[in-house]
């Protein structure tokens, strides 16, 4: 009996790319459905009736919901290729420690206050930003992924973000590559993968679409 | 090789009460360091630099840090007995959902619900009884959130029992006449011996919460 896998995504989502990474990476068919957030469908309500938000993987007919939580399901259930975990309960630990790090510290929230604040508000979010990202490169060290010789789950967690780095960077009037510029050659490593190079929108279209989004224009 | 087990931690904390749990469900021995979280010794500040938060595991040295992880890091070393997670990916998953909702939750809209006063705490009052609600919605008539057996869920959530007379008295209502099924869920985990004996009581707490105010000048 084949798969039947589904995504319910939206194209922008640092969070959906992250499954569209580790799908791709797994080497998974799956029909990707795009979502409009502004009038969830029936189907989105009913498979994710808790958050009521994406990404959901429907993995035949089964709801997954949370995207790092939809990961490490995508990495056990098909656990003959590409390991996206570390097999070893110690760097296991670590990987999720990190992984939770990034959602933790909120890095789409104070990323959103880049650019969704003025003054005062916005001089304190990009100063917390580049903490995060400090913290971050001090981390990866001179690793070539956060997962060490292999990229992995917290590469995959914070890979995502950089389709909003120019947003962030023309908001917070500042350059990553100035300021860290480790995970900019840590993200075009990244990018040199086919997974993440596919499963990443252009910086420039999700510019465009914040703009749209956040009433910025 | 005899496993050095250390677990920094704080005695009213839900979170570290995940970690005793887990810890005496597989039957660990450990070194329990209570600390000071206004004085944060060394040792925490060099093992969890990032968070500087308890509760910290340190096996062999190595410190894990987050409950959550750290539980299903002792449920991964020590899998010879008292599974805490399922096996099958698809309830793993749903587990994960769960314990990640609680942590979301739970903890800060108690925290509201102690820690301010007026239109702020109706409002931690109100989105307190729909997150709970949802919770016993959940639960459904499982005699756990695990199914037969008591789990991560459980363990997630369990530990802000201890916590329910300070939410009850600051909020003004009483969780066995809103929740009925989440406090028989209680009762039964409580006749856990892993549980009864970690979970401090919860007139202590109350005790601990109404020292805290007035520390924070929260009165």
């Amino acid at each position: 009996m084949t798969d039947e896998v589904v995504l319910l995504d939206f194209w922008p989502s640092m969070f959906g790319m992250r499954v569209r990474v580790a799908l791709a990476e797994k080497g998974i068919n799956y029909q990707y459905k795009e979502q409009d957030l502004k009038n969830k469908n029936e189907l989105l309500l009913k498979m994710n009736p808790v958050h009521k938000k994406i990404p959901v993987l429907i993995h035949n007919g089964k709801a997954v919901c949370e995207s790092l939580v939809i990961v490490q399901y995508i990495d056990e259930v098909w656990n003959d290729r590409s390991p996206l975990l570390p097999s070893d309960p110690y760097q296991r630990a670590q990987a999720r420690f990190w992984a939770d790090f990034v959602e933790q510290k909120a890095v789409y929230a104070v990323g959103k206050k880049l650019f969704s604040t003025k003054g005062e508000e916005q001089e304190a979010a990009k100063k917390e930003f580049l903490e995060i990202y400090k913290t971050l490169e001090r981390e990866l060290g001179d690793k070539p992924y956060f997962g060490g010789e292999t990229f992995g789950f917290v590469d995959i967690a914070l890979i995502t973000f950089y389709s909003w780095f120019y947003v962030f960077e023309t908001f917070g009037k500042f350059s990553m590559e100035a300021e860290c510029p480790k995970i900019i050659a840590w993200a075009k490593r990244c990018l040199q993968k086919e997974s993440v190079a596919k499963s990443l929108p252009d910086q420039k279209k999700v510019y465009e679409l914040a703009l749209e989004l956040f009433g910025l224009k | 090789m005899a496993d050095e087990v250390v677990l920094l931690d704080f005695w009213p904390s839900m979170f570290g009460m995940r970690v005793r749990i887990a810890l005496a469900e597989k039957g660990i021995k450990y070194q329990y360091k209570e600390e000071d979280l206004r004085h944060k010794s060394e040792l925490l500040l060099k093992m969890n630099p990032v968070h500087k938060q308890i509760p910290l595991l340190i096996h062999n040295g190595k410190p894990v840090c987050e409950s959550l992880i750290i539980v299903q890091y002792i449920d991964e070393v020590w899998n010879h007995k008292s599974p805490l997670l399922p096996s099958d990916p698809y309830q793993r998953a749903h587990a994960r959902f769960w314990a990640d909702f609680v942590d979301r939750k739970v903890y800060g809209v108690g925290r509201k619900l102690w820690a301010t006063k007026g239109e702020e705490q109706e409002a931690a009052k109100k989105e307190f009884l729909e997150i709970y609600k949802t919770l016993e919605s959940e639960l459904g008539e499982k005699p756990y959130f695990g199914g037969e057996t008591f789990g991560f869920v459980d363990l997630s959530f369990v530990t802000f029992y201890s916590w329910f007379y300070v939410y009850e008295n600051f909020g003004k209502f009483s969780m066995e006449a809103e929740f009925p099924q989440i406090v028989a869920w209680v009762k039964r985990c409580m006749q856990k011996e892993s549980i009864a004996n970690t979970l401090p009581d919860q007139k202590k707490i109350y005790e601990f919460v109404l020292k805290l105010k007035k520390i924070f000048g929260l009165e």
